[in-house]
């Protein structure tokens, strides 16, 4: 049981017996054999698999998208009907909006705090194992835990959270009445499980940086502050970008916790649908209202959507402390 | 949880530059993340041991109570939650995609890092590109259509086929491998005449042990917490873990104690898997992000 995985492989020596011992002729032609043909065989359970649990549905959903498809089997062509459909539809673009917001209301926060904690982290300190671990938590609990635990905290009567803020006179507040509460809500639900987890990230990247950059700085007189501007972002740019990524994909295929906030698998996201998000807006479609083909042509709308985030997150992030 | 460090080494350079110790801001930092990241687990706990009166006291109890054994045992009784069947369920789908996930990464990162072969770097590229991709929600509606063509719905290999592969995995064990085993390993084991077979047997599964625990434990803990499509293909009175909570909360959204024993117990398994390998879990994620 080892922390580090650097540790050298066992010497332990490559099995000696069958050598030599079979026909060289034979021994020779399997042995090409097997250098040739066997890395295919060992990659293939993986591509097989693949192919059929993620490459076929993923064009066969582009087949979907182009029909009117019923779950009764009832399939006519009708091209780009729904696609056009789709870009009138208030609902989808309803969707579209909320995803886009409580994306941006959890990337962001998420991400300086990570960077934050990954900094404290990074210090001397006793029981540094302790702090790491804890931080890292909330990724052990399952979405589902953690978006019952917050919607009770959220709860309007009795939750913790409208007491405390009594404390301060605020009135009881509604959490999943309006726009901008349900998605304060269920942004605080996303960043208090994955805030530790990107931080444990970025540590890692931090203890790779060469500390004589640091010294080079400290003799220079540039303050702790001044280094974890000028080296330690710009340093970890690519983990940031990393970071980014794996948020974007997370944050637009939001889906088990504005479900389980609503309390309720009706995929509607509210009375006025005031946070169902894109996913629940195809389950919705293909699984209450049965219409495969547009929630087909739906999910490639998002897939194109995720493109276009990580396209404008990698632009952006690549600017991060970058005069390069 | 030991939370024993070994002494920080007091070289020169580290007295010199004294950022590295840890402030008094940075102190209150970590303290308040790590009671935000430990209340609500705590929370979920306690409320577990309460009744639903005493969940609805403002300010709520902070403090456990004593009817965790009537909870627990109404949680396993509520008849359309089907909770138990749904613990058994996500125990053996977790257990079959860990195992076959495993098996199948550990055999393609040996090819990839250790083995050359044409169109290698093309099909390890089409991995990393299909990991950006979120297969899952994009097919789903094929996906199910499959599963409704072979008579699946509503089975437990509905639920497990579609997770029995994971780029991630492939991409993780690729990376490990090639850290981990020297390539004079592999040649040493060839010139003895081994074959791809074996050395992957004999040189290569020994090395990848502890990087395979890792993995075993990520891809257990994304697996027991599926949702989506479990909800989707899984008929009610035979659900997952994760379903079966969100039964609960349609059928008694306003009983919270059921809700919240329902959750501790859908925690627990990986709660005690993180205490019994927590050290493992964060030295391979942090392995994994210096790598990726």
């Amino acid at each position: 049981m080892t922390l580090h995985v650097d540790t050298p492989a066992p010497p332990r020596p490559g099995p000696r017996r069958s050598a030599g011992h079979r026909g060289p002729g034979r021994s020779r032609g399997f042995a090409r054999f097997d250098l040739r043909a066997t890395p295919y065989f060992l990659v293939s359970p993986y591509f097989l698999l693949f192919a059929i649990f993620g490459i076929f549905p993923l064009g066969y959903t582009l087949w979907v998208s182009l029909h009117e498809w019923e779950l009764a089997g009832d399939k006519t062509l009708v091209g780009f009907d729904n696609y056009t459909e789709l870009i009138t539809d208030g609902a989808f673009w309803n969707a579209v909006v909320n995803t886009l917001g409580m994306f941006a209301m959890s990337t962001i926060p998420q991400l300086a705090l990570a960077l934050l904690l990954a900094n404290a982290l990074n210090k001397r300190i006793r029981g540094r194992l302790f702090f790491r671990l804890g931080v890292l938590l909330p990724l052990i609990t399952s979405v589902v835990a953690v978006a019952v635990v917050f919607t009770q905290l959220y709860g309007r009567d009795y939750g913790m959270i409208n007491w405390f803020l009594s404390l301060f006179d605020v009135d009881p507040i509604n959490w999943q009445n309006q726009k901008w509460s349900s998605w304060i809500a269920i942004s605080t639900m996303i960043d208090w499980r994955w805030t530790g987890y990107n931080a444990i990230i970025l540590l890692a990247a931090m203890q790779t940086i060469p500390k004589d950059l640091y010294e080079a700085a400290a003799i220079d007189g540039a303050t702790a502050r001044r280094q974890f501007w000028q080296i330690t972002v710009p340093m970890l740019r690519p983990t940031i970008i990393f970071t980014v990524f794996i948020s974007t994909i997370g944050g637009l295929t939001l889906f088990t916790e504005p479900v389980m906030f609503d309390g309720n698998p009706t995929m509607a996201g509210g009375t006025t649908g005031q946070y169902q998000t894109v996913a629940m807006f195809i389950v919705k479609e293909a699984f209450r209202d049965f219409d495969f083909g547009y929630a087909a042509a739906a999910a490639w709308l998002l897939f194109v959507l995720i493109l276009i985030g990580t396209l404008i997150n990698y632009s952006f992030t690549r600017r991060i402390g970058g005069s390069k | 949880m030991t939370a024993i460090q070994s002494r920080p080494r007091h070289t020169a350079s580290a007295a010199r530059n004294r950022i590295w110790d840890a402030g008094p801001l940075t102190k209150v930092v970590l303290a308040f993340a790590l009671v935000l990241s430990a209340f609500p687990i705590y929370y979920m706990f306690i409320m577990a041991t309460r009744t639903n009166e005493e969940a609805m006291d403002v300010p709520p109890p902070l403090l456990p109570g004593g009817h965790l054994g009537e909870n627990v045992a109404r949680l396993f009784s509520t008849e359309d939650a089907y909770f138990l069947t749904g613990l058994i369920n996500s125990a053996i789908v977790s257990v079959t995609v860990t195992l076959s996930v495993v098996f199948i990464s550990t055999l393609a990162g040996f090819a990839f890092a250790k083995l050359r072969f044409k169109g290698s770097k093309i099909l390890l590229g089409l991995i990393l590109v299909t990991m950006m991709v979120p297969l899952q929600q994009m097919g789903i509606v094929p996906l199910y259509e499959l599963m409704v063509t072979l008579g699946w719905t509503g089975q437990l290999k509905a639920v497990i086929l579609p997770f029995l592969v994971n780029g991630f995995g492939v991409f993780m064990m690729t990376q490990y491998a090639t850290q981990a085993v020297p390539d004079e390993l592999v040649e040493a084991a060839r010139v003895d005449g081994a074959s791809t077979m074996r050395i992957y047997v004999n040189v290569i599964l020994p090395a990848l042990r502890p990087g395979m625990a890792v993995l075993a434990l990520l891809v257990f803990m994304q697996t027991w917490n599926e949702f989506m499509w479990p909800l989707i293909v899984l008929n009610p009175d035979n659900p997952v873990v994760q379903t079966s909570i969100a039964a609960l909360n349609q059928a008694h959204g306003t009983d919270y104690v059921m809700l919240f024993t329902g959750t501790a117990a859908s925690v627990l398994p990986l709660f005690i898997v993180f205490v019994a390998f927590g050290r493992q879990i964060v030295g391979g994620l942090m392995e994994g992000a210096v790598k990726a």
